[in-house]
């Protein structure tokens, strides 16, 4: 009998690897996964067909080096839907921090002994810059219930809910003492996209950005409280500057901290 | 046909954690070039580090590694915590063992069936191995997820967990969640004794090679989050000297450095800690260690494999003992006040000794950060090994065979290139 399963595709470009391991870490559901769905490729799980034809890719990864940006055009030329998992592949990751550095060139040197040998684009760029995205999971990592239901949804032909409402909401809901207000804790919690379950705020620290900017986030505002809290420029710039550093509207609230601290 | 010239070409080596490549070729009968290439991007995280605030480090270095965050957590928060005068305490102690012990979990279980199983198995992946084994992969997903649950205990989650701060925890673990986990611990520890059963009954070949292990050691028990530094041929150093004795070098074929001892490879990981420190397993794990019939220590790689299992049998024991008496922290963490110093941290990776050093200034900043991962220790070794293994076993067998056999050796050490810096093709040329 011919398998008529859909086709699933899972990439990585650079990254830590932690987002693949929602596929990984599901246990039982990695086993039922393989009767709804053929996989194709997933090389870390021991699947090498880069090329084949798929019905849906999931991306894990930045742009960072000439031969990433061959290798996702040819990704995405293979896939019906390519969906990007994780603050790698949605917004450039942490190694983002590197864009915009005048040093880089010395800072490789600085690492490496023979920079020359080291062959690196000028910035590391989510998947989004350079192909057409069909639907973008983030988070630091990716939970593997929010790859799992968006993955499910797909196979259903249902458009995936990908809610960008803030953490803020969720810690709300679940009742955690508000680390803002009552620790005085700069929580990056009013502007970041939830999904990790407001977490940090649940440990009593303040949640630092990892699922990236929520829709509509006031960074401004919130900066601006952090002022008043007596965080420095700095210390406030590396809030916005982290995680999804090279994303709006954290990249122009953290580096316009940036510069003050620079004068 | 022994004086065969061949080109093999592997695109890509699959089941290791990252992307790399091996560049082998066998000219007339004899290997040529061999070269493990890591060509994965330069993240630069040392970089990074530098300017930011001593109580961001362990949320920066975790996202070196999705599969060992929280070692680098651990070897960060030991570093760091020595420049600020803070000791841990027994209950911090504990703690940060048991955190360790998930991973560990964790790490060798999906280490053990996801990526290296169907190499002794002959399947290509374990949702085929699965289709014949069933068992034998849902016992290593069971325990698989009973690491992380360890790691979420402590952490929040198993990826990148939040929990872990400079000077402790944030939060300590309510007694009833922890006397659940306990509970379910002790109902896999059977499991975890027939995972060691079942991998020395694989069928591994018999290959004895000269190598020096190197691992912590002399910590009092099997070594996670301290020791010294200590070799198979006699090395004891703090873990300050560790950037004396050992070199890191750049190969043009690698993106991630190269470390030799007095100018020899040398192992790190399971096998290397267990041939150093397996008169130190706790009595349960120690008999089914004998009971496995290999003599630890052990130069023959392919028992890493069992090596694996064996301390995924200590963690979990280890991690069981720790819950037995838990009782939740009033205070969790310490804080300490801002210090200008250098300090250092070594903790055991799942895949072996993994190095750090801070500078910071007198307002809590990083000066500078110097991480050496296991992987990048490791990296000399596996060529070393490749090339003794490969002849081995026949550079006149057939391609396929020579094929398999490499990426079974490679797989023996577990990569994690994510560390190192990624990526792992292979590409065999023989001519």
């Amino acid at each position: 009998m011919k398998n008529t399963l859909p086709r699933l595709a899972v990439h990585k470009f650079s990254s830590c690897d932690g987002c693949q391991l929602a596929f990984l870490n599901a246990g039982e559901a990695l086993l039922t996964l393989s009767r709804r769905a053929e996989i194709i490729h997933f090389s870390e799980a021991g699947w090498e067909n880069p090329l084949a034809k798929v019905d849906i890719a999931f991306v894990e990864g930045s742009i960072s080096t000439p031969k990433d940006l061959e290798r996702i055009k040819a990704v995405r030329e293979s896939a019906n839907t390519l969906v990007t998992i994780g603050a790698c592949a949605t917004a450039g990751g942490l190694q983002a921090l590197r864009n915009g550095v005048k040093q880089f060139a010395d800072w490789v040197g600085d690492v490496y002994a023979s920079p020359e040998y080291i062959q690196s684009l000028p910035e590391s760029r989510p998947i989004s810059a350079h192909v057409k995205v069909d639907l973008e999971l983030w988070g630091c990592p990716v939970t593997g219930k929010q790859v799992l239901d968006a993955l499910g949804d797909l196979l259903n032909g249902i458009t995936p809910v990908n809610s960008s409402e803030p953490v803020c909401s969720e810690c709300k809901r679940s009742g955690h003492v508000c680390v803002l207000v009552s620790k005085k804790e700069p929580c990056m919690g009013p502007v970041t996209r939830t999904g990790c379950g407001a977490l940090c705020p649940a440990f009593g620290r303040a949640c630092y950005g990892c699922f990236g900017p929520a829709e509509q986030a006031n960074t401004a505002s919130l900066a601006k409280q952090f002022e008043h809290m007596g965080l420095s420029a700095k210390d406030i710039s590396r809030r916005f500057l982290f995680i999804t550093s090279a994303t709006q509207p954290f990249s122009d609230t953290g580096h316009g901290y940036l510069e003050q601290e620079d004068v | 046909m022994s004086e065969r010239s061949l080109n093999i070409n592997i695109p890509v080596l699959t089941r290791v954690e990252g992307e790399g490549a091996l560049d082998l070729s066998i000219e007339n009968g004899k290997i040529g070039e061999l070269r493990l290439r890591i060509f994965e991007p330069p993240r630069l995280f040392e970089k990074f580090l530098e300017g930011r605030s001593h109580m961001e480090v362990p949320d920066m270095v975790a996202r070196i590694c999705g599969i060992c965050p929280v070692a680098y957590q651990m070897s960060a928060v030991q570093a760091l915590e020595s420049i600020l005068g803070l000791e841990p305490g027994p209950w911090l102690t504990d703690m940060r063992r048991l955190f360790y012990c998930g991973e560990w979990i964790e790490s060798h279980s999906l280490h053990i069936h996801l990526l290296a199983a169907p190499d002794f198995l002959g399947f290509s992946n374990a949702i085929d191995l699965a289709g014949k084994h069933p068992d034998i992969v849902r016992r290593g997903l069971r325990l698989q997820e009973a690491g992380n649950a360890i790691v979420r205990l402590l952490g929040g989650r198993s990826v990148h967990p939040v929990g872990a701060r400079v000077g402790g925890f944030w939060r300590s673990p309510t007694k009833a969640d922890a006397t659940r986990l306990l509970e379910e611990l002790k109902t896999l520890l059977p499991q975890a004794e027939a995972l060691v059963r079942w991998t020395a009954s694989l069928p591994l070949p018999d290959e004895k090679q000269d190598f020096e292990s190197v691992a912590l050691g002399k910590a009092g028990e099997y070594p996670m989050n301290h020791g010294r530094i200590i070799s198979s041929k006699g090395l004891d150093i703090d873990i300050a000297g560790f950037e004396k004795e050992f070199s890191e070098s750049q190969v043009p074929h690698s993106t991630a450095l190269h470390c030799h001892h007095n100018g020899q490879d040398y192992l790190v990981g399971p096998l290397a800690r267990m041939n150093l420190n397996h008169d130190t397993l706790p009595d349960s794990t120690h008999k089914l260690a004998e009971e496995t019939g290999i003599c630890f220590p052990s130069a023959n790689l392919f028992h890493s494999i069992v090596a694996r299992a064996l301390e995924l049998h200590l963690a979990l024991t280890e991690a069981i003992r720790l819950l037995q008496n838990y009782k939740p922290a009033d205070t969790p963490y310490q804080q300490a006040t801002h210090r200008a110093g250098i300090g250092f941290g070594a903790t055991e990776a799942p895949r072996g000794i993994l190095w750090h050093r801070y500078e910071l200034d007198e307002t809590g900043s990083i000066v500078s950060a110097r991480i050496v991962p296991p992987t990048s220790q490791n990296q000399a070794r596996i060529e070393a090994d490749l090339r003794t293994a490969l002849n081995n076993f026949g550079l006149d067998k057939p391609e396929a065979d020579l094929r398999q056999h490499a990426e079974t050796i490679i797989r023996n050490y577990d990569p994690c290139i994510s560390c190192a810096t990624h990526f792992l093709k292979l590409k065999i040329k023989q001519t």
